[in-house]
């Protein structure tokens, strides 16, 4: 009976009893991992590691089971385990897993500024309050490393480089006339509003082998996909209005929207006061439509349109001819359209698609006039009086092909056609009309790898293959960057990179065979990210080979070949931080550039026109809560630059320089501020910003260069329309869902 | 008729292991369950979501085990947190509370509570940069908050999430301690009234409620 009893205890026991699993998990460096998860698969035993990456665990489970040990950022482990009898501690090494978070970043060359990314270094709300930005995305990216403070004419002067080597890219496709049409001596500004664009990707050089025909830099607008709500808005100021709305369907998958808007800088130039006396005041009529829309489970399909219309007519007195001035009218027309298409096929495949089409017209008359404004001749001079009508038409195709491989690591292809059919027609004084008529189609092909070693080595490699119907040439560009985590904040990147670029519209048809103009990139970065601190210092160096040259035929600046050349060298310096003060946020960049160059016209190496040696910007935002404002201040700094009166030498044949000198150091200090009434208001699904801005406060003299006279005997400063500008405007946007506004009123 | 005996015994014998189990998942979730409201310690409430997340593994069918492991994940960020939470900390979080609260929500679609949570994921990601994120995650959580009041207007959480809103948000912002106040205590009415579906369902917030209302006193 006892012995009966005996066995059924033991029965029992060896029924419950419990096997004690327990072990440590450390990761390869030895580490603990603090947290990682241990069970037993299909059961509901286990236990997670503590900060010594030790375990330990009961389970009454029987038999051959599967343990399963995981953690963030490791690859998971599974070990086979015969449970019921003794097991000694267990040792497990997790393997880190080449996730994003973690990963090392290629960044060399590069400022990106979206949301997405956390390496975020200007977003949307950055480009819009910065102080002397007036809103524009250009002259937000002005502020960072790398960029020239150029106020004679519009574009982005990147690292020696001219405007015409920095390209603009929308969704993947080239933009042409991102610009508004030039005009003598006042820079324009681009045509597309900051509010459209979720992201930018701004980058000095060494960019990925996606991106061609640009010597110098690349600006990568995304534009936004659907909005959260159906809104509408409204903007007033003294100098402009405008109005649109954005429609969000029922079902949340498709939206479109239209905006419209007029300005007329009159009053402002009135009240200002401007140098050149507008004839005709600056005007401009913008209308864009989207239409964004959801495709199946992953599509994502947008269209863009948009159409300005442009007047601008100025005239300064004419340093050639006493008494007489020199007028420039100009009408312009542009339309843009961009459809893009972007889709997940199946887990590892992506396609990013996008096709735009646009057309630009120019209609300038310019013209001397005598005191009376009225239309003159005047012998020897007579060139001064002419008419130029262009009429571009501009198409761009890209297909980028992206599969995904191991870990972060992807591979990705495509190609590009971009389409340009430029028709020019020039009339001279005497109705004589010299019209011309350039096509060219570019094709590429290009193909990039991300490697991912490990979290902390990366590499892109590329390579973007080009050939220009116009110069009936093929190009090879390859492309290298790595990038390496020296610690746990911070990184080294390194790029190399061969870039090319058609020569520029303008100084064609050519009058002999013509190559592409090259650079090559060498750049060396070391950042440190925190989530409120962002310290980069780069520095690059770039040789220029091929540069155009240019010579007078015909009264015209001709391109005659392919014999200038050039570097630029310097570093820079980025500094922002948002921790320092509560809602207080600053940055600081420096750059220091040495440059040369011979090209178009210079008669031989000289240090360029547009290219100072030290550019530096400091700009501070802080927003007062209690006052519901938030105040911006941006001070901008840049050595003289090089001034040249370069002529043509009929003597000799050939250009020269007549004079030279350095402008004073270019000093600017803008403020803004922006109101906002009723900002996160209950039941505020309308929002008021108003906006209080002035350039150039202190009213600092700032020359830009100097214009000749023919002869070279008198010289007179390029000085901006208006020494101080000063903007005032309401914004008004209103969600049109007021369902959030019933449910707390109903409460 | 042995056979007959024998096929019978064998149908008890099946049933009550099923029974069994189902009294073990029982036993194993009510006092995880309960200690949701109770934990406030970061490392024992990263336990705990990995104890709900080995039964939820374990049982496959059942929601509630994900969501509470979501829940404590995201309670776990909260509680560390202290007004301290940087993208770098929270977006892990979130991803791992989303990816165990999308397991939860192919188990049981349109659940109130599953909407809930996504507002309080919105919530710890918006709050890591709110500077910035205000305009994405702020609106995402309010939409999921709408959703989770459409699917249930009697979920006494619903109630609860917008009343700390109210409570944090300051004053010049939209924030308002006296409607904060209105809110906890229209949540706690909806506490008294709140039935849960089963015993495992959400029953969360009430002592956080009465907490927020005694510091208004």
């Amino acid at each position: 009976m006892s012995a009966f009893l005996l066995l059924l205890l033991v029965q029992t026991v060896r029924l419950h009893a419990q096997t004690i699993v327990s072990g440590t998990i450390k990761d390869s460096k030895g580490q603990p991992v603090a947290g990682a998860s241990i069970a037993i698969k299909d059961s509901y035993d286990g236990a997670t590691a503590d900060s010594s990456g030790a375990f330990r665990f009961a389970t009454t489970e029987k038999g051959e089971r599967v343990l399963v040990v995981s953690a963030l950022g490791y690859k998971s482990v599974e070990q086979k385990l015969m449970l019921g009898t003794s097991i000694p501690p267990l040792a497990f090494s997790l393997k880190e897993e080449i996730n994003e978070m973690k990963a090392v970043v290629i960044t060399a060359g590069t400022f990106e500024a979206s949301d997405k990314k956390r390496a975020t270094v200007l977003n949307s709300i950055d480009i819009v309050t910065t102080a002397s930005a007036n809103a524009d995305v250009t002259g937000a990216i002005k502020t960072l490393p790398g960029a020239q403070q150029v106020g004679e004419s519009e574009g982005l002067f990147v690292r020696g480089g001219t405007a015409a080597e920095t390209r603009t890219f929308i969704d993947g496709t080239l933009v042409n006339n991102f610009f508004y049409t030039s005009v003598p001596n006042v820079a324009q500004r681009g045509r597309f509003s900051p509010f459209i664009f979720k992201g930018t990707v701004f980058s000095a050089g060494g960019y990925s082998a996606l991106y061609g025909q640009a010597l110098s830099s690349a600006l990568i607008l995304e534009s936004i996909d659907l909005p959260k709500r159906s809104s509408g808005s409204i903007g007033l100021s003294p100098i402009s209005v405008s109005a649109g709305m954005q429609k969000l369907a029922a079902n949340q998958r498709s939206s479109w929207g239209v905006n419209y808007g007029y300005t007329n800088v009159q009053l402002a130039f009135a009240l200002l006061g401007t140098k050149p006396d507008f004839f005709h005041i600056p005007q401009f009529h913008t209308g864009d439509a989207n239409y964004r829309t959801k495709v199946g489970k992953s599509g994502m399909l947008k269209y863009y349109g948009y159409f300005s219309q442009n007047v601008t007519g100025l005239r300064n007195p004419s340093l050639d001819t006493l008494g007489y001035k020199e007028a420039f009218d100009l009408t312009n027309f542009n339309m843009y359209h961009n459809l893009s298409y972007r889709d997940n096929l199946g887990a590892r495949w992506k396609i990013n698609t996008g096709a735009s089409f646009s057309v630009n017209r120019d209609d300038i008359a310019a013209n001397l006039q005598d005191a009376a404004n009225r239309p003159a001749v005047v012998t020897n001079f007579e060139f001064k009086n002419f008419g130029l009508k262009t009429h571009g038409i501009y198409v761009n195709a890209k297909a980028v092909v992206e599969r995904r491989l191991k870990g972060l690591s992807a591979l990705r292809f495509g190609g590009e056609y971009n389409y340009s059919d430029d028709r020019l027609n020039y009339t001279l004084y005497n109705g004589n009309t010299y019209p011309n008529y350039v096509t060219e189609h570019t094709k590429a092909l290009f193909a990039e790898g991300d490697v991912y070693l490990t979290n902390s080595l990366a590499a892109k490699l590329g390579t973007r293959l080009e050939h220009s119907s116009l110069l009936d040439k093929v190009n090879v560009a390859p492309r290298v960057s790595l990038a390496y985590k020296v610690g746990k904040e911070s990184q080294a990147s390194l790029a190399y990179g061969i870039f090319y670029q058609s020569p520029e519209r303008r100084y064609l048809p050519p009058a002999a065979d013509l190559t592409f103009a090259k650079a090559t990139h060498y750049i060396a970065q070391y950042q440190k990210l925190t989530s409120l601190t962002t310290f980069r210092a780069e520095a690059f160096y770039k040789k220029y080979d091929h540069l155009l040259k240019t010579a007078l035929v015909d009264n015209r600046e001709t391109a005659t070949g392919n014999g200038g050349a050039g570097y630029a060298k310097g570093f820079e310096i980025f500094w922002r931080d948002k921790k320092l003060i509560k809602n207080f946020d600053y940055w600081v960049s420096y750059s220091f550039l040495d440059t040369r160059r011979d090209f178009l016209n210079y008669p031989y190496q000289i240090e360029p026109s547009f290219a100072a040696r030290h550019t530096a910007n400091l700009v501070v935002k802080k927003f007062i809560t209690g006052l519901k404002t938030q105040f911006n201040a941006n001070y901008q700094f840049a050595t003289g630059r090089p001034y040249y009166n370069i002529q043509y030498d009929n003597a000799t044949n050939k250009f020269g320089i007549f004079d030279q000198g350095r402008t004073p150091d270019f000093n600017s200090l803008s403020l803004s501020v922006n109101y906002l009434p009723n900002v996160f208001k209950k039941g505020g699904s309308q929002m008021t910003v108003l906006v209080l801005s002035v350039t150039n406060v202190l009213g600092s003299r700032q020359v830009f260069g100097y214009n000749y006279a023919y002869n070279g005997l008198r010289k007179e400063a390029i000085v901006p329309p208006t020494k101080t500008f000063v903007f005032i405007g309401a914004f008004i946007s209103f969600g049109i869902d007021r369902t959030q506004d019933v449910i707390n009123s109903n409460l | 008729m042995k056979k007959r005996i024998f096929s019978l015994l064998l149908f008890v014998g099946v049933l009550t292991a099923a029974n069994a189990q189902s009294e073990k998942y029982v036993k194993a979730m009510q006092d995880k369950v309960a200690a949701i409201d109770t934990l406030r310690n970061p490392q024992m409430l990263l336990d705990l979501s990995a104890a709900f997340e080995r039964i939820a593994d374990a049982e496959k069918t059942q929601w509630q085990p994900y969501y509470y492991a979501s829940l404590a994940q995201v309670s776990a960020a909260f509680s560390r947190g202290n007004g301290n939470l940087k993208p770098e900390i929270a977006d892990p979080v979130a991803d791992k509370a989303e990816a165990l609260l999308s397991k939860a929500e192919a188990l049981a679609k349109d659940n109130s509570e599953i909407f809930v949570l996504k507002k309080m994921i919105a919530n710890l990601r918006m709050l890591a940069d709110p500077m910035n994120r205000y305009m994405t995650y702020g609106a995402q959580g309010a939409q999921a908050l709408q959703t989770a009041k459409t699917l249930n207007p009697e979920n006494p959480r619903t109630f609860l999430l917008e009343a700390e809103d109210k409570y944090f948000t300051p004053e010049q912002f939209g924030g308002s301690k006296e409607e904060a106040r209105r809110l906890f205590e229209a949540a706690l009415k909806k506490y008294d009234a709140f039935k849960p579906a089963t015993p495992l369902d959400p029953i969360w917030g009430r002592p956080t409620a009465q907490y927020f209302l005694s510091q208004l006193k």
